[in-house]
């Protein structure tokens, strides 16, 4: 039987997943969008399970939004990437250091 | 309470995403050449909203709460915002960049900034943050033909994204644990003692939160965006988005944990003193003047978790003062800056091209050395009354170490501000400035630098009136 411990122990693999990708990552901006994205799903997976052990369908609205803003920081990521870019003609993640920090 | 009813409520929301989508049209139908006059729409439709609060009650079913706490933040929001719209124009007309799309943008961040002071619901404060935090993306990388202002953008979304996820994965522990994500029910949730999980959805939901504010250890974005951004744009980010979240923290922490004080002021604690000494030590070695501005947000923001750290109603009203004497001189200082252009007409950020300012330019220099004294905390200046009201409750609320440490570590961010004033002073002059031009950019440093003089004092006690008021709603 698959309990709400195994959906908890899945999101908490994929989150730890998400933000090792955003740090040790040393290639590519695309893959740190990739790492984002998974970051995401890592609480959908938490709030739809909680929802469904609780019986209350806010989680679920919840994870609706989640989706929803996660489609429009995708947007807006790709297009900062791309004016990126235009002015360097690279997303190699160690380029970025035109400021010290 | 009905919908008409909740609608009304959100007024102000609802003024702002009405002139921001018409003002849309204006840009998309005229282009740049309606720019000035959709900057003063912009400015017209916060005045307006402004006039729109004063809503009392919880709507849509306790998603959104209008009380005297949201309405002394949003006015404070809506200040900070107008104020920065106003210093834009002839920055952006100097660059070649002046794009009737900014003041919307700038609009539709701060509607999200009125969602996240009203927000009683772990929903809305999502959706709040999340539409300010979109909004200032695009703007930190509007002057996209900038290299450093793209750089700005790119690591801002990527290092945003990571705290909204941090942010919303604890969101989702405390739903989860607690079984549901209205502030009250989670408060009485908490009462019956904090779970495991519940305190990882605390510490998570702080850190994405500091992360924000941009506070220790989760500061690192601040210099790098601050930088590259456009200067209107620091403007606005170092004021209006810091009240919105540090109002956001405090009602997070007071409503939704008020009954778990324990479980979070450490954290707090912790968070305060590395802000206020990694913020300190972290501008003696800058060179540019809006790198060492944004470590002395991280510094001030130290300050501004003193008192809410404290938990305490007076320790909420002192947040408040804090914040607004913190808009005022961030408002008066980035003003300043504006004013750094060489005889040609282009922006400089070296601070030792501010060498010998005060043979020069005399107002300007003893202007930037009152915000710099302010900043610094120096008494008579307005800016000592608001370490002094932090430093007071925390005192009060029996936290004599962090007070203690806070004030010793306030002296050592007094160097760098002094170094500035030193080199306004007393350096030999290099670099020629061009004079100040504009009548509201000039008139905006004289206001603001009366404000926070030792005039200011008399408007403390309307202010603690104020934020006293503003601080009961929440207990």
């Amino acid at each position: 039987m698959i309990g709400l411990q195994h959906y908890l122990v899945v999101s908490a693999i994929l989150f730890v997943m998400g933000v090792l990708g955003i740090f040790i990552n040393r290639k590519n901006i695309i893959i740190i969008l990739m790492a984002i994205e998974l970051i995401l799903l890592s609480v959908n997976i938490n709030l739809v399970a909680f929802s469904a052990y609780l019986g209350d369908l806010v989680g679920q609205v919840f994870a609706m939004f989640v989706l929803t803003v996660a489609a429009g920081e995708a947007a807006i990521g790709l297009a900062i990437l791309v004016i990126y870019f235009r002015g360097r003609g690279s997303i190699a993640v160690d380029d970025v250091n035109r400021m010290k920090g | 309470m009905s919908i008409v009813d909740s609608l009304l409520l959100t007024l102000p929301e609802l003024v702002l995403t009405g002139a921001a989508l018409a003002l849309m049209l204006v840009a998309a139908f005229v282009g740049d050449k309606a720019t000035r006059f959709v900057t003063l729409a912009a400015i017209g439709a916060l005045i307006g909203a402004a006039v729109s609060l004063g809503g009392r009650g919880v709507g849509f079913d306790g998603l959104y709460s209008a009380d005297a706490f949201s309405d002394f933040t949003k006015l404070l929001i809506y200040l900070a915002a107008g104020v920065s719209l106003l210093l834009s124009t002839r920055f952006f007309a100097a660059e070649d960049r002046l794009r009737a799309e900014y003041p919307v943008l700038v609009l539709l961040a701060t509607v999200g900034m009125g969602m996240m002071v009203s927000a009683t619901n772990l929903l809305t404060l999502y959706v709040g943050l999340e539409m300010q935090s979109l909004a200032a993306y695009v703007l930190a990388s509007f002057m996209r033909k900038d290299v450093r202002s793209a750089e700005a953008g790119l690591k801002y979304f990527v290092l945003g994204a990571l705290a909204s996820g941090i942010l919303l994965y604890g969101i989702s522990l405390l739903y989860g644990f607690s079984g549901t994500t209205d502030y009250h029910a989670i408060a009485r949730s908490l009462a019956d003692g904090v779970n495991m999980g519940e305190l990882f959805g605390i510490v998570f939901v702080l850190a994405g939160l500091s992360f924000k504010i941009a506070a220790v250890p989760f500061h690192m974005w601040t210099p790098d965006v601050y930088e590259g951004a456009p200067t209107p744009v620091t403007t606005y980010f170092g004021t209006a988005p810091k009240v919105a979240a540090v109002a956001l923290l405090v009602r997070v922490t007071i409503e939704a944990m008020g009954s778990a004080v324990a479980s979070w002021q450490q954290i707090l604690i912790f968070t305060s003193l590395a802000s206020i000494i990694l913020g300190a030590v972290g501008a003696i070695g800058q060179v540019n003047i809006k790198r060492l501005l944004a470590y002395s947000s991280i510094n001030n923001i130290g300050f501004v978790l003193v008192g809410l750290a404290a938990g305490t109603e007076a320790g909420v009203s002192a947040t408040l003062t804090y914040m607004v004497i913190y808009v005022l001189m961030t408002l008066g200082s980035f003003a300043c800056v504006l004013q750094m252009r060489g005889a040609n007409g282009v922006h400089v950020e070296d601070i030792q091209s501010l060498a010998g300012l005060s043979r020069r330019q005399p107002a300007l220099a003893a202007a930037f050395a009152i915000f710099m004294f302010s900043l610094a905390g120096i008494p008579p200046l307005l800016g000592f009354w608001a370490k002094f009201v932090v430093f007071d409750a925390a005192v009060a609320a029996g936290l004599m170490p962090l007070a203690a440490i806070g004030i010793a570590a306030s002296t050592i961010g007094a160097f760098y501000y002094l170094k500035i004033v030193k080199i306004m002073y007393f350096d030999e002059p290099t670099t020629e400035f061009a004079p100040v031009s504009s009548y509201v950019e000039s008139s905006v440093i004289a206001l603001t630098a009366v404000a926070v003089s030792p005039i200011g004092y008399l408007a403390i006690p309307m202010l603690g009136a104020a934020t006293a008021v503003a601080a009961k709603a929440l207990f």
